[in-house]
């Protein structure tokens, strides 16, 4: 069996003294997408910032084989700040780089061909501030290409995103998935959750986790999302309401 | 025509003062970009005003005023970071109490019956009479800020950029802010030795603001910004030299004259880039 990319076992994780998420236990493999959906505040973003080392379990263990590497919301960053998408996707260069160094000529060729991987080696020039949120995104997961990291971790990267541009980054994830990665998706997006490999739900603790189609049932979502889960006329099926931002 | 722009340099004092104006524009413009990014002017006007009885000080005890400068903004700048923490005021609130607090210390001391005359200038600058060692401790720290902002840029690039995942990038958003702190109380004491501790924060906050208008990147904007810095410094002094103005006051006045022109250039750009849309739809 191959070994998985992150496995955690009963962990528990907050800010305080008391865990903002606990009872967390899954693994990620290579080739996998899997889909986080919680509600905001339910602990997402602990998780991620754990499978990224900066922040600390308080119970349970968490191993990260290889490199873990952040895609945040395009919103978080500055987008008035002068910075191009190719200086943005060298950023990935630095965790391997001693304080004093710069980015050497060979992180640049690095950069320009992960840009080109993700499909906007042509916007490499532009303020990174004027380009699409779906072209921001991808230059963001370039970013990640360059750490050179096996387990992305994408905070819900089709927020914001037009059907086309969510649909290409859909494409683009199975891909990057493919070659030999593993794939942490936030998300509130419950039906695209259901076309990854496998979820996690999660509301200050571990609702469940599993195959979409096995574990994705309404007692599950209700208890994921409390009240916020409205049948679909027509359908067997639930959906979340939209999650309100800001 | 030519002696217009040869006769002031033929004086010792003016080509002093270029030198000096030069330092200062140079770290001041660079450095000044990521005050600006970092959102640290009021630091920096906070910074150049407490660091006033510190360089009274010196001057009553005729040293170098750096010399006094450089314990002055070190307890001022420690002042600030406690007073800062205090629960329940509010952090501006508390860097305005010390700001007031230290430069009342300081007009106190300056304006004392013992003091000598001339001390006037801690507070506007005297750009035309640095000694050689007030140019060469400006010379030494201006080139330390240039230096470390080079080795700098990359981490300080990627805080600026996102502070919230720029530690995973091994870029830390505490220490990045703290070299920019630091860097900035070395800059604020080279630019209070020429222009004083009400006219530094000009040399640091107005070029930046104003390459800002005109860039797009980081890079170009620390270089157009140093450029611009240096043109209303030399602008500033020749003004001074042909009109008999105070020379920091001068050089003041064109770094602000500059931002506005840019301004209304970069307006007047706008508006027009704006309207030649439609046209060129049509």
């Amino acid at each position: 069996m191959a070994e998985a990319l992150a496995r955690t076992h009963d962990l528990a994780a907050g800010y305080g003294r008391t865990p903002a998420i606990e009872g967390i236990t899954f693994e990620v493999d290579t080739g996998q997408r899997i889909a986080l959906l919680g509600p905001n505040g339910g602990g997402k973003t602990t998780l991620l910032r754990v499978l990224l080392g900066e922040l600390r379990s308080m119970r349970g263990t968490v191993e990260v084989r290889g490199r873990a590497a952040t895609v945040p919301q395009t919103e978080r960053s500055r987008l008035d700040f002068p910075v191009s998408a190719l200086e943005v996707a060298l950023m990935g260069a630095l965790p391997r780089l001693p304080w004093w160094r710069r980015p050497t000529h060979a992180d640049r060729e690095a950069a320009l061909a992960a840009l080109d991987r993700v499909g906007v080696a042509d916007r490499a020039h532009d303020t990174f501030g004027d380009l699409s949120g779906g072209q921001r995104q991808r230059v963001l997961i370039a970013r990640g290409l360059v750490q050179d990291a096996q387990l992305l971790l994408l905070d819900e990267p089709f927020s914001g995103l037009d059907m086309t541009a969510a649909r290409g980054l859909e494409a683009l994830i199975g891909e990057l998935a493919s070659e030999e990665r593993g794939i942490l998706i936030a998300t509130h997006d419950l039906s695209q959750a259901r076309r990854w490999d496998a979820v996690l739900c999660l509301n200050k603790r571990q609702i469940a986790f599993g195959e979409p189609d096995q574990i994705l049932d309404r007692e599950v979502l209700e208890e994921t999302y409390a009240g916020a889960i409205v049948e679909i006329p027509g359908s067997d099926r639930v959906g979340v309401l939209p999650a309100h931002h800001h | 025509m030519i002696d217009f722009v040869t006769d002031p340099l033929s004086q010792e004092f003016i080509r002093r003062a270029l030198l000096e104006i030069g330092l200062i524009s140079l770290a001041g413009g660079a450095l000044g970009c990521w005050v600006v990014f970092y959102g640290v002017s009021y630091a920096a006007e906070s910074l150049s005003h407490a660091l006033f009885p510190g360089l009274v000080i010196a001057a009553l005890a005729g040293l170098p005023i750096l010399v006094g400068g450089i314990p002055g903004i070190a307890v001022a700048a420690l002042a600030i970071a406690l007073v800062g923490r205090t629960p329940g005021i509010g952090r501006d609130t508390a860097v305005a109490v010390v700001v007031t607090g230290f430069f009342g210390l300081g007009a106190l001391l300056a304006l004392s019956p013992n003091s000598p005359p001339g001390i006037q200038s801690l507070l506007f600058g005297d750009i035309l009479a640095p000694s050689n060692s007030d140019l060469w401790i400006s010379a030494i720290l201006a080139l330390g800020v240039i230096i470390s902002l080079v080795v700098l840029h990359w981490r300080l690039l990627a805080v600026a950029f996102d502070r919230t995942t720029a530690g995973s990038l091994g870029a830390s958003p505490t220490i990045a802010d703290i070299a920019v702190l630091i860097l900035l109380a070395a800059a604020v004491l080279v630019a209070a030795q020429g222009l004083g501790t009400l006219l530094a924060v000009a040399a640091l906050v107005g070029p930046a603001a104003t390459a800002r208008l005109f860039t797009h990147r980081v890079l170009s904007m620390m270089i157009a910004a140093s450029a611009f810095g240096v043109c209303a410094g030399v602008a500033g002094i020749y003004i001074s030299y042909y009109a008999g103005a105070a020379a920091g006051a001068s050089i003041a006045g064109c770094i602000v004259a500059g931002y506005l022109i840019a301004l209304i250039a970069s307006g007047v750009r706008s508006l027009l880039e704006r309207t030649a849309i439609p046209a060129e739809a049509t």
